[in-house]
């Protein structure tokens, strides 16, 4: 899918889908979009790569009418463009693919589509049987496989993004913008959607996917823009710059995708789970007869789609929700009904999916929450009842130093005015301050960007090689890839199987995700 | 990443507004001075001369009549005897408040308090110096179980405490008159006479106050008022209750026992109402009253603890504001200014207050653009 194309010089303006030029967008003290230029060839897939902050997503809003631009100019198919809201943009041919999907649950895909722009019969009623005709057209015509009459809340994640890509469709788009597309897919549908984003170009249709996977952009796109801080670095042939390069242009500078990892020294089994069935919040059992063992000195990685049942099993490990039935051994002492606070004395860090819900007291100062864990013992409590608050903001100032945990003003700074990255170094250094014998870390990199990322890995893998045992739910296979000793795939509650991490196939792990149970020594084929 | 000090150059008006809504204190002040200027229109409006409204609120500040240039130290008793239960019932919600609960109840935890003060003065043996204090001690235990119990039902059953403390005022109020009405020798709107020795002394506050009703009540609002600092600033309870209050998911992943805190909570919320229904009625009755109707400190202490930011010092500088304008009511109406507009200030401060919440979407709107630009600036390759 890489040809060789024509230099951008030398193409005529009629060739060029959109243009932006120059554009500019401020925000009340930050400027989101300097001077950027961006020109997307009609039946191209164009890729814009930037990290978290980046500017990708103002540049696309400015694009489908959302913000206005401070300067520049917008340019569709070789034409001067007002875009002035959503319905111009629209208008247009230009449709966007939102990350969180604008669907409602309870309708069918069709009227879902046919929403705000309903065929009508003769009589002016809703001519659902048009619309349906007409979308299953689309979605044949796109390899999109769709039913239309199914409802929303009973199809995949999948499903749904292709929903939104008729509605798009559906309206006569011909330029689709992706807005960080793959974050909710499968491994399985990320391939299936990377093979409809090239049917679409095929069909005539202009692709602009936003994202920070390089692998996606490799896959899949003809040329790239990098945007960094605000500002574009340069716009790239994909098929002549490789990931590595990609990745500087978008952090500014070198990477290491590599976690630097010695080899494992395996201890006892540190965390044991046996049969256990936990019930998810709405009623039904969210975790199926699972067992588990962790040892020290591994890292053990669950990998899932999300919903499989990650969150249950992570609550009833660390005491927020309780076990139907089975048990959970830690160092050989049943826990399964240990009060949280009993959970931590022995030495169990939790470091938790949502650090915003769970993690930490937003409104509190960062000494405090840094002594969340331990406000109920020495040297914090001073006496039965009182704190001292003093010793509670000396442990801060060392962690924050350990840590390398940013801050407008030490201790006392509110968690809430802190960075995405920071917040989470912080709650790294409080559970590994309890200096736990089992780390249980979710999705611990959710959100930050590429050096926050690099630093919380390295601290995870510190702790493993200190001889602790870790366990690690990731909906990031890659992350769950870069630093495991051994992969548990969950699916529907239930461990599928377990495989040592070295040198497994990712497509194994991902037919596992997907449900199917592999052995360890079983290779799929991988397409190049 | 600095705080939210994002004013650049001489900017003043943005300063200023920076200063007002950076500070909750601040905030409040300026909503204050906000309402006294919007009553003082108000007056202007209604053809009177608005000096009266001050000169009446000097007055019972300072006990200084500047019309006859009489002092007269009772009118300061009096505004201090009104204040106290204010800032009673405003501990009461900010303390419940302060743990992610909504207080509605203070007001039939006032009541409990009350009666359960009335029936120790009536039916205990009277022993000098210790049956007063056994009577308010009674009332605020009384009223912590009451309070405590919907904490309680909260924590145990998922109870809406809103719902429960509201049905609890009515019953706290019914089942008061009934049972005080069952006393001997008590008609329709009072009991017999307490005895002296369950009457809160006024000891030397007599003499300084020149015979106004201010007791010795005052010495233990202001020890509540230290106890309320000091469980929730300085104690581990203090900082559970706290680190549920603002983020119960939280508190429950540190271990925290939220279910507890909620009933510790309620309950020492309770006690601080229930003390308020006590002093009220040991300190400015001599017989226990059959209540016709709410005294309504309760409700008033929602709009104490708003203004107050639930916080010790600020619940105290606020029930002293709104006592201020309860007592300066007759004295205005003296000076021809109509007493409602005490009531009009009183609303006008809560509601200005309320806007709060919109203040600070624009302040945390404000740091969150601050922190972007710096971090935009940090390592941005400006050439």
């Amino acid at each position: 899918m890489t040809d060789s194309f024509p230099s951008a010089a030398s193409v005529p303006a009629r060739e060029w889908a959109v243009e932006m030029i120059g554009i500019r967008k401020v925000f009340p003290g930050i400027v989101a979009n300097d001077n950027v230029t961006l020109r997307v060839k009609e039946r191209e897939i164009h890729a814009i790569l930037g990290e978290n902050g980046a500017g990708k997503s103002t540049l696309m809003s400015v694009l489908f009418g959302l913000y206005s631009p401070d300067a520049g100019s917008i340019r569709v198919h070789g034409k001067e463009v007002r875009i002035r809201d959503p319905n111009d943009a629209t208008a247009r041919g230009i449709g966007m693919v939102h990350q969180h999907f604008k669907l409602v649950r309870p309708y069918t895909v069709s009227e879902n589509i046919i929403l705000g722009k309903e065929p009508r019969n003769f009589l002016g009623e809703v001519d659902f049987r048009a619309a349906d005709r007409r979308i299953a057209e689309l979605s044949d015509r796109y390899g999109l496989a769709v039913d239309p009459r199914a409802r929303v809340e009973s199809i995949s994640v999948g499903m749904q993004q292709r929903a939104e890509i008729l509605k798009i469709l559906y309206r006569n788009a011909d330029i689709l913008i992706f807005d960080e597309p793959t974050a909710v897919l499968t491994p399985q549908e990320v391939d299936e959607l990377m093979t409809i984003l090239v049917r679409l170009r095929d069909e005539g249709k202009t692709v602009i996917l936003i994202t920070h996977k390089l692998r996606e952009i490799k896959a899949v796109a003809e040329r790239c823009t990098v945007l960094r801080r605000g500002r574009l670095v340069e716009t790239v042939d994909v098929a002549s710059t490789d990931e590595s390069r990609l990745a500087e242009m978008m952090v500014g500078r070198a990477v290491d995708f590599n976690v630097a990892k010695k080899e494992g020294s395996f201890g006892d089994v540190v965390l044991s789970i046996r049969d256990i069935d936990v019930r998810a919040s709405r009623g039904h059992l969210g975790v199926r007869r699972l067992s588990l063992d962790v040892r020290a000195g591994e890292i053990l990685g669950i990998a899932g789609v999300d919903g499989n049942g990650q969150t249950e099993l992570i609550e009833a490990i660390t005491g927020l929700r309780p076990v139907e039935k089975g048990s959970i051994f830690m160092d050989g002492r049943d826990i399964t009904r240990a009060s949280i606070r009993s959970r931590a004395r022995a030495g169990m860090g939790h470091v938790p999916e949502d650090r915003h819900r769970h993690g930490l007291v937003l409104d509190f100062r960062l000494d405090e929450n840094l002594a969340l864990r331990t406000f109920d013992r020495p040297p914090i409590l001073r006496s039965r009842f009182f704190l001292d608050f003093k010793a509670m903001a000396e442990r801060a100032r060392a962690l924050i130093a350990e840590y390398d945990i940013r801050s407008g003003s030490g201790p006392a700074t509110k968690a809430k005015s802190m960075s995405g990255g920071n917040q989470q170094k912080a709650i790294i250094a409080r559970e590994i301050d309890l200096s736990p014998r089992l780390l249980v870390v979710a999705q611990p990199t959710r959100g930050l960007d590429v050096g926050a990322i690099e630093n919380i890995h390295r601290r995870i893998v510190a702790e493993r090689d200190k001889g602790r045992a870790i366990l690690l739910v990731s909906f990031e296979l890659d992350e769950v890839l870069a630093l495991c000793d051994r992969i548990a795939a969950i699916s529907k509650g239930e461990i599928v199987g377990i495989v040592e991490a070295r040198g497994v196939d990712e497509r194994v792990i991902g037919a596992m995700m997907a449900g199917r149970s592999q052995t360890a020594g079983e290779t799929a084929e991988r397409p190049s | 990443m600095s705080e939210v000090s994002t004013a650049k150059g001489p900017r003043g008006g943005k300063a200023l507004l920076d200063a007002f809504i950076g500070s909750n204190g601040a905030l409040s002040v300026f909503v204050v001075l906000l309402g006294f200027a919007c009553g003082t229109l108000i007056i202007m409006a209604v053809g009177r001369n608005p000096d009266g409204m001050y000169l009446a609120l000097l007055q019972t500040l300072t006990g200084y009549n500047a019309t006859s240039h009489v002092w007269n130290s009772r009118y300061v008793g009096e505004w201090l005897t009104a204040s106290m239960p204010l800032i009673l019932s405003g501990m009461s919600m900010g303390f419940a408040a302060r743990t992610g609960l909504f207080n509605i109840g203070a007001e039939g935890q006032y009541i409990v308090g009350l009666t359960a003060a009335q029936f120790v003065a009536l039916f205990f043996p009277p022993l000098v110096g210790l049956h007063w204090i056994l009577a308010v001690a009674a009332g605020g235990l009384a009223a912590a179980f009451w309070g405590g119990f919907v904490g309680w039902l909260r924590a145990k059953y998922a109870v809406s405490e809103v719902v429960a403390t509201i049905m609890l005022n009515y019953i706290a109020f019914f089942l008061s008159r009934y049972l005080t009405r069952l006393i001997p020798d008590a008609n329709t709107y009072r009991t017999p006479s307490f005895p002296e020795t369950a009457l809160i002394p006024r000891g030397f506050l007599d003499e300084l106050t020149n015979h106004s009703r201010l007791s010795v009540g005052i010495f233990v609002v202001l020890a509540c008022v230290f106890i309320y600092w000091l469980v929730l600033e300085r104690t581990k309870l203090g900082f559970e209750l706290r680190a549920t209050g603002l983020n119960r998911n939280a508190a429950l992943y540190a271990g925290i026992s939220v279910t507890r805190s909620f009933t510790t909570s309620m309950a020492i919320a309770g006690a601080f109402a229930g003390i308020a229904g006590a002093i009220v009625a040991l300190g400015s009755f001599s017989y226990g009253r059959v209540l016709g109707g709410y005294d309504n400190y309760g409700f008033n202490g929602i709009a104490v603890a708003l203004v107050g930011n639930s916080r010790a010092g600020g619940t105290l500088v606020s029930g002293l504001l709104f006592g201020m304008l309860a007592s300066a009511q007759p004295l205005m109406q003296s000076r021809q200014i109509p007493k409602e507009i005490t009531w009009i200030i009183s609303g006008l401060v809560v509601v200005f207050v309320s806007l709060r919440a919109g203040f600070r979407l624009l302040v945390e709107w404000r740091a969150k653009v601050a922190a972007a630009r710096g971090q935009a600036s940090t390592g941005g390759d400006d050439a």
